[in-house]
């Protein structure tokens, strides 16, 4: 299963934080920073595999991957594939892109709660749900068209109101 | 109001954090945001709700608490609108985590949310379900969920099977619930269901046998059936990756087959097929095609043996090692050392790529390369391999050395097919990598020397050629210099030399430098230096002719800021100056140590042990030896005395020295005459009388208990040269003894030794030494002619109902007194008393008629493995013993 998925600039700032398996809020946040300590002074042209088990206990691996200001991290542990992993990753990198055409770290920032809703669509319990972004698309499409829906709906009675005061 | 307010709001939050410069500002801004929500969450605003949660998710990443929104997440999951229960429900799986009991309240929402008309709805549900479910929600839920696996459409019927997933987990007695409505997903045709359905399906596999076996026996031809199709199938645009159907879908099923195939015959038989043609069909030029055959090796490796579909994946793995991607090689490393345990001989093929690895820029991917190497090796190719790591050990990096050195001494040490190899490779790498080496691994090497008689001479030139090319390795320069010492004359006239050797020439003036740099390198420590010291004591009588440059050097330490070299210079320097004559026997060539002991020791065995050992050993060979009776129960005492030191770097010094001063006892008895014998004890009373303080003759009971105490109280390992300071001592208290002393030494020298007469004196036994667990009675006998001896025959009972093993007793006594203890008749003693340990000691008291008997005694064993110990004082001795 996977353990959690990070979303980290390089100034080691969380743009996501998702936790599949319980942590307290204290080890969540000791475990980012020594996940970032970690990659920041990985070099280029290495494996993209770490043991993470001092961070995230028995068990434990991480793949990420790197780009632009940002890394993505996954953690995982033995029943997972290590290059499925890291190909799910590029799904998830994908499947951003497509959401905000070009993604970068703003959109990230000013958008997580979406990105939290893309994520949801591809990992469900620490599972894989879907490997299609295509797909999730779908799905992403068609919550964003239920939320400007019921938006709609609430702004209606407030034309009416300042209609009628005019 | 306006109505955009809120996600504008949410952005000028967002931006003003950013522009923070400082953890400070951020703080303050935080704090102010905070403030802000808690008073619009005071005035309970369902308008405020949504932008409130939104700002708290993003603070909670941050790091900051949020517990004080959590109601506001139910408050949001229970609106009606599809917004505020996204952000409702996204919020629960932050904020939240499954031991809130706030979580209960939830239980109820997310049961109507399960039921509701809106399939979105639905699938928020399930994703907070299947992300945060306690024991208690899946109870309550499962129906819920196992209903939906079953839904029209397959969106909700993907996030049911994962959601089912952790229910299962959460509480595995539902496991059964679930078998039915999973297998049949697995004849599902949409790729999402598929996946989350095999995923079910594993983890019931894991969780419930009754759930294995009926997926085995009814899934398992409709999953080979599936993989056979997808690997075949056509173009497919919707799930291709990088010209591959489904790569996922592909790993998860090989997945389930090999939980499946695991211990099963039957079920391995009917996947052997599709194996095959998935692992000859994929091409590894892309990470995701590598990603199958990785999953499909692994799933070969797991199910039941197919030699040749082991072979295949073995050679795939070595592909794997080949590749120019990184991750590739890494796991790939991973799974052969996995696989070295089913197919050592297919993997052995893949040695040289292997070593390869070695060389990777990667440091993980030398790691476990290292590793692995370290697995592969054995009998038949260890000196292929360990000159392959060698080498490379020349060229690699700090940052590996030591784990490279780690491996290969231990390889070295493990499979090391004779003495001259060994000792080749050892030296190979202190030359190299001296400075990683480990204080364990120069002493065994020293051992193994010593105990190589016919390579002493081929071992101390390599090492004097070494240290001329390495002389910056700490652990080479120490080996060097020991050996030098030891074996310096052989050195110099090239004794022993082996057809693999040049002649080398080399004076005692050549000799001398090289120990002399050692001792005065600015880059030695304290331990070399000190070995130094010790070499050119022993050099001195090597080498007659350099005696007086060697005194010169020496004298320089007197001065040394550090006491422990300065101590050794100012006692070798009078060794040297005023004992010429007792010098040779002092560094006599050490004596071989006895490989099996010190690896037994090593191991951790009773350190008290050897301290036996050896003091068994002199009086087995001295025991009727008169003349020379004062020496060797000098000796005996001090190895009865002696603490067991803490480092195991003067362990091992200690040891070595310490069977010196014994053997140099016994060639004292063996070459020299009774009137030499009478000069040594003169010339230890002239060393000590230089030190030891002036003791009263007349001594009472209480002050003989003093004596003993301080004894008893040493905390410092004993340096050599302590052992001479207490000789000292020992031979000083006698003389103080008087005229009757003396006079029965000089009988002692009387030729021939008193012959056996009958015992006429008698003397009762006394039980010495009683606690709840041991008896010790001690028997007594005298023979006439000699009343300050006392024979003692100790018998030793187990109490209680433990079997003791590895049973050593030892003794202290006195200064006036002199003991000799015999070996003992066994090492165990049997339990409740059934049979019983016998040891002879002889004691002769110089204070005969004056004053009694009196031993400290200390008693080690072991109870199912675990060493114990008892000490006591024996003050009840017979009068007049």
């Amino acid at each position: 299963m996977i353990k959690a998925v990070l979303v980290l600039n390089t100034q080691g700032k969380p743009r996501l934080a998702k936790f599949y398996e319980f942590q307290s809020v204290e080890k969540q946040h000791d475990a980012i920073r020594n996940v970032f300590s970690v990659l920041c002074s990985r070099p280029e042209h290495v494996s993209n595999f770490v043991d993470a088990e001092s961070f995230f206990g028995p068990d434990s691996r991480l793949v990420y991957k790197h780009f632009a200001t940002l890394y993505f991290v996954f953690i995982f542990d033995s029943s997972e594939n290590e290059l499925a992993m890291l190909d799910l990753i590029q799904v998830l990198v994908e499947t951003l892109d497509k959401c905000f055409r070009n993604v970068c770290e703003l959109d990230i920032v000013f958008n997580y709660s979406k990105m939290h809703t893309i994520l949801d669509e591809i990992i469900l319990g620490g599972q894989v749900l879907e490997t299609s972004s295509n797909e999730v698309m779908k799905a992403i499409e068609e919550i964003s068209r239920l939320e400007s829906a019921s938006k709609a709906i609430n702004l209606v009675p407030k034309s009416v109101s300042g209609w009628r005061s005019q | 109001m306006n109505p955009f307010s809120s996600p504008a709001r949410l952005r000028d939050m967002i931006r003003a954090i950013r522009a923070c410069k400082t953890a400070a500002e951020e703080r303050a801004v935080v704090r102010k945001e905070c403030a802000a929500i808690r008073a619009s969450i005071d005035e309970n605003d369902p308008d405020y709700r949504h932008r409130n949660l939104a700002k708290l998710m993003f603070i909670h990443m941050l790091g900051y608490p949020t517990h004080f929104g959590q109601m506001e997440c139910l408050k949001l999951i229970a609106s009606p609108g599809f917004p505020e229960k996204r952000m409702g429900y996204l919020g629960l799986m932050l904020l939240l985590d499954e031991r809130q009991e706030v979580l209960m309240l939830v239980t109820n929402s997310l049961k109507q949310d399960l039921n509701h008309t809106n399939q979105y709805i639905v699938g928020l549900a399930l994703c907070a379900l299947g992300n945060i479910s306690s024991a208690e929600m899946a109870r309550d839920l499962a129906p819920e969920v196992e209903r939906l696996l079953h839904f029209r459409d397959p969106n909700i019927r993907k996030k049911a099977a994962l959601c089912s997933a952790r229910i299962i987990k959460k509480v595995p007695d539902l496991a059964e619930n679930f078998v039915n409505p999973a297998t049949a997903l697995l004849r599902e045709k949409h790729h999402g269901v598929l996946i989350t359905g095999v995923q079910l399906c594993t983890e019931l596999c894991k969780i419930s046998s009754e759930a294995l076996e009926h997926v085995r026996k009814k899934c398992t031809e409709g999953l080979v059936r599936t993989l056979k199709d997808l690997a075949n199938s056509p173009y497919s645009p919707e799930y291709d990756t990088a010209g591959f159907t489904d790569p996922f879908l592909h790993i998860r099923l090989l997945r389930l087959l090999r939980v499946l195939g695991e211990d099963h015959a039957d079920a391995s038989d009917s996947m052997n097929d599709i194996l095959a043609q998935v692992a000859t069909k994929i091409e590894s030029n892309k990470i995701i095609g590598n990603a199958i055959l990785y999953e499909c090796v692994q799933t070969i490796m797991s199910v039941e043996d197919n030699g040749g579909l082991r072979v295949l994946a073995i050679n795939i793995l070595g592909r794997f090692l080949s590749h120019k991607d990184n991750n590739i090689r890494y796991v790939g490393l991973n799974m052969l050392m996995k696989a070295v345990t089913v197919d050592a001989q297919a993997v052995q093929r893949h040695r040289a790529t292997i070593l390869e690895c070695l060389k990777d820029s990667d440091a993980s991917i030398r790691k476990r390369a290292l590793e692995l190497v370290c697995i592969l090796v054995n009998e038949t190719n260890v000196k292929a391999l360990t000159k392959e790591l060698v080498e490379y050990l020349e060229v690699s990096d700090p940052d590996f050395r030591a784990d490279l050195t780690a491996k290969i001494c231990s390889i070295v040490s493990k499979f090391s097919p004779e003495k001259i190899w060994y000792i080749d490779q050892m030296l190979k790498v202190l030359s190299e990598a001296g400075n990683f080496v480990k204080d364990e691994v120069w002493h065994a090497l020293i051992v193994v020397i010593s105990n190589a008689s016919e390579l002493h001479g081929y071992t101390v030139r390599a090492l004097y050629k070494a240290f001329k090319m390495s002389a910056e390795q700490e652990t080479l320069v120490r080996v060097a210099v020991w050996c030098i010492g030891e074996y310096g004359d052989i050195l110099i006239n090239n004794a022993g030399m082996l057809d693999v050797e040049d002649p080398v020439t080399v004076s005692e003036s050549d000799v001398v430098d090289v120990v002399e740099i050692a001792l005065k390198c600015h880059a030695s420590d304290l331990t070399t230096k000190a070995m130094a010291l010790v070499a050119l004591l022993k050099l001195s009588s090597r080498f007659p002719s350099c005696s007086e440059r060697i005194r010169e050097i020496i004298v320089q330490c007197k001065g040394n800021l550090v006491l422990e070299l300065q101590q050794r210079s100012i006692e070798f320097n009078l060794i040297i100056a005023k004992h010429q004559n007792i010098r040779p026997t002092l560094v006599e060539r050490m004596p071989v140590l006895d490989e099996v002991t010190f690896i037994a020791r090593r191991a951790g065995s009773f350190p008290g042990a050897g301290l036996t050992s050896t003091g068994s050993s002199v009086g087995l060979s001295n025991g009727v030896a008169k003349p020379v009776a004062p020496i060797v129960d000098l000796l005996d005492m001090n190895s009865d005395d002696a603490p067991a030191p803490s480092s195991s770097g003067g362990d091992f010094l200690q040891d070595l020295l310490g069977v010196d001063l014994s053997l140099a006892s016994q060639q004292s008895d063996a070459s020299q005459p009774s009137r030499n014998g009478t000069d040594v004890l003169l010339d230890l009373l002239s060393i000590g009388s230089a030190s030891a303080p002036i003791e009263s003759p007349a001594q009472s009971n209480s002050s003989t208990i003093d004596i003993l105490s301080p004894k008893q109280s040493k905390k410092a390992p004993i340096s050599p040269l302590d052992d001479l300071s207490s000789l000292s001592l020992s031979s000083r208290a006698t003389s103080n003894a008087g005229a009757a002393p003396m006079m029965d030494l000089l009988d002692g020298f009387a030729p021939g030794p008193p012959t056996e007469e009958n015992n006429e004196l008698v003397y009762p036994s006394i039980t010495a030494f009683e606690s709840s667990s041991l008896r010790l009675v001690f028997n007594f006998s005298k023979q006439p002619g000699n009343l300050q001896t006392t024979n003692i025959q100790a018998s030793f009972t187990n109490l209680t109902s433990n079997v003791y093993t590895e049973f050593t007793f030892q003794a202290a006594v006195p200064k006036f007194l002199q003991l000799n203890l015999d070996p003992a008749s066994g090492n165990t003693l049997p339990a409740s008393g059934k049979g019983s340990v016998t040891q002879n000691m002889k004691v002769t008291n110089s204070q005969h008629g004056k004053k009694s008997l009196v031993m400290r005694i200390k008693i080690a064993y072991k109870i199912n493995g675990k060493e114990t110990q008892e000490e006591g004082q024996i003050n009840n001795f017979p009068r007049d013993l």
